[in-house]
């Protein structure tokens, strides 16, 4: 049923559904409730008794989702080169694209003649990341990625919330290899 | 010489003792386990796992969680520690009086409802699960053969009326609350639920004068006593059977006067933060939910009591079953009184879980619907209800 605006030529307004008597009693559609939410209950008790999960939550720290989109922006990753030194050449081209302006980069001078500069200090605050991504598109050497999970992104203060360089690159991705890893525009 | 303990007689005084002891922890047991299985049952309606990270270490790496009971615990350990934040300006001999006004009637109304059947405590003490107390089955078999008592609290022939006038002074708490606490949501709930539980208290009262009606009486061990006998030979006499109209007006008024789900005006935290007890913090906060736990499981123990029999199994008499069609099954007195005592509880925990069910499933009702479907709805209903009984009964019915 739909109602028609008095004065309007043919024209519906709102697909509300009449009320019909049973509706009205409203007894019937209580008890119509109670079946559905009573029989979830019911199943999620007989998944549970049977010992497995009942409900449809997953149960974070020890549980992970498995369906992380490939394409995920999740936490940062400095990429290594094979000696294990981060590939990052302190361009600062990631601070200075980053819309929340939460990466901290000091410079120094590398040991590498091939290389002008290299990280001393690299932190990024993930308590005020928006997850933009826009540090890793800036990159010119792909030194930063993000990984498609989130996994122990949380922290009891604010401070823990600061990743320095060494948190940063505890994962390691082959450097030359074709597969991206994580995410990669 | 009979032993006497302030005048009283010392075994008399002992069975009640333990009774009013068990009936009241039962109650307060109650309170705690309504407030896990709300956690624990409403997460299950809903896909969801529920309270499971608190929980006692052991030795091993493991803890011991009982299923988040524990979370309980936790709860209540948190509100004893918590800061008692109380509002800068406010009445504080009302504002801590509120607390008793809702708890206190949640709590003694239950003195009035038989748990079981009368006991003999003779026999009771020859049964298998007593039997095995030296001395004592000897003891009772020679100095007090005929000593029989009720598990009931108080023997009261007004029973229900009792009932009525301390369901009403509940009220008192949440307007004493609302009003102390010197806070407009707070107002604005004390008076909400003032008005829902005066309109729907009268709804409630004569939803269950049909009952009154039926059996003659307004003592609730007569009651259900009333609710024993059998009506052509074989269908018992339940409140649910001679008076299924009443069962469900009752229902919605007894849950409307407890402000739950979906009558839970008072409290609808979208549009008044907590009602009543906003400005109660820690465990006094805590107190007004346990009370209302209690009130739950309270609406439970009257259906049971007027429409489901209390604690009558069908067809189980003092001495064992008399089926309907002639056999009779005998059953020892100790088993009797086991099997009353379970079929009671038995049935109010299934109220418990129907009611609970039901707060989880319903959404809320607006303010204005809540006071028509109170006034002209079902006042309209339980005064057909009680005209039909009332002619049924003269015309000689029942
Ligand atoms: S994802 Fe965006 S906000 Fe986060 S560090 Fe990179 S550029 Fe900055
Ligand atoms: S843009 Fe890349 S190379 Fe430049 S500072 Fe950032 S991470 Fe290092």
């Amino acid at each position: 049923m739909s109602q028609q605006i008095p004065g309007l030529p043919d024209m519906t307004y709102i697909d509300r559904e009449k009320r019909t008597f049973l509706d009205q009693i409203y007894f019937w559609e209580i008890t119509r409730g109670i079946l559905i939410t009573t029989k979830h209950f019911f199943r999620n008790m007989a998944k549970w008794l049977t010992f497995r999960k009942g409900g449809v939550v997953i149960l974070y720290p020890e549980e992970m989702r498995p369906d992380y989109s490939q394409n995920n922006r999740g936490r940062h990753i400095l990429v290594q080169r094979s000696d294990g030194s981060p590939r990052c050449v302190a361009c600062k081209m990631c601070a200075t694209n980053c819309p929340a302006e939460c990466i901290t980069i000091v410079a120094e001078e590398s040991d590498d003649s091939n290389i002008q500069k290299r990280p001393k200090v690299f932190e990024i605050d993930v308590s005020r990341c928006i997850f933009c991504g826009f540090c890793v598109e800036a990159c010119p050497v792909d030194a930063i990625r993000m990984a498609p999970t989130t996994e122990e992104l949380a922290g009891y203060n604010r401070f823990r919330m600061i990743y320095d360089k060494k948190t940063l690159m505890t994962w390691k991705p082959t450097v030359n290899d074709d597969v991206v890893h994580g995410y990669n525009p | 010489m009979e032993s006497t303990f302030f005048g009283i007689n010392t075994v008399t005084f002992i069975t009640n003792l333990v009774i009013a002891g068990g009936i009241f922890g039962f109650m307060f047991t109650m309170g705690a386990v309504m407030s896990w299985s709300e956690r624990k049952q409403s997460a299950q309606l809903q896909d969801r796992i529920g309270a499971n990270r608190a929980g006692i270490p052991l030795p091993g790496g493991k803890s011991l969680k009982v299923w988040g009971f524990i979370n309980n615990i936790a709860d209540a350990i948190k509100c004893l520690v918590k800061e008692d934040f109380k509002p800068r300006a406010y009445d504080l001999f009302m504002y801590n009086l509120a607390i008793f006004f809702a708890f206190i009637p949640a709590v003694i109304s239950v003195a009035v409802i038989p748990f079981a059947g009368e006991v003999h405590l003779a026999e009771l003490f020859q049964s298998w699960y007593l039997k095995w107390i030296p001395g004592l089955p000897e003891y009772f078999a020679t100095n007090l053969p005929n000593y029989v008592f009720r598990v009931q609290v108080a023997n009261l022939n007004v029973g229900l009326l009792f009932v009525f006038a301390v369901g009403s002074i509940s009220v008192f708490g949440a307007i004493l609350a609302g009003w102390s606490s010197n806070n407009k949501f707070s107002m604005m709930g004390a008076l909400r639920a003032c008005s829902q539980m005066i309109s729907y208290e009268v709804a409630m009262g004569l939803a269950l004068l049909g009952i009154i009606f039926i059996y003659q009486t307004v003592d609730v061990w007569s009651l259900v006593q009333g609710q024993r006998e059998l009506a052509f030979g074989w269908l018992p006499k339940w409140g649910i059977v001679l008076q299924p109209f009443a069962f469900f007006l009752f229902i919605a008024s007894a849950v409307a006067e407890n402000k739950r789900m979906p009558f839970d005006l008072p409290e609808a935290e979208s549009e008044i933060i907590s009602g009543y007890y906003t400005e109660y913090s820690a465990f006094k906060m805590l107190m007004f939910m346990f009370a209302e736990f209690i009130e739950i499981c309270f609406v439970a123990i009257m259906i049971t009591t007027l429409f489901f029999g209390g604690y009558s199994v069908p067809y189980l008499m003092a001495d064992g079953f008399h089926w309907p069609w002639g056999a009779f099954t005998a059953v020892s007195h100790g088993n009797v009184v086991l099997l009353e005592l379970g079929s009671f509880l038995t049935k109010v925990f299934f109220f418990c879980f129907l009611l609970q069910q039901a707060r989880w499933s319903l959404p809320r009702f607006r303010y204005d619907q809540l006071m028509r479907l109170g006034w002209k709805y079902l006042l309209p209903l339980a005064l057909l209800n009680l005209v039909v009984t009332v002619i049924i009964v003269a015309l000689g019915g029942f």
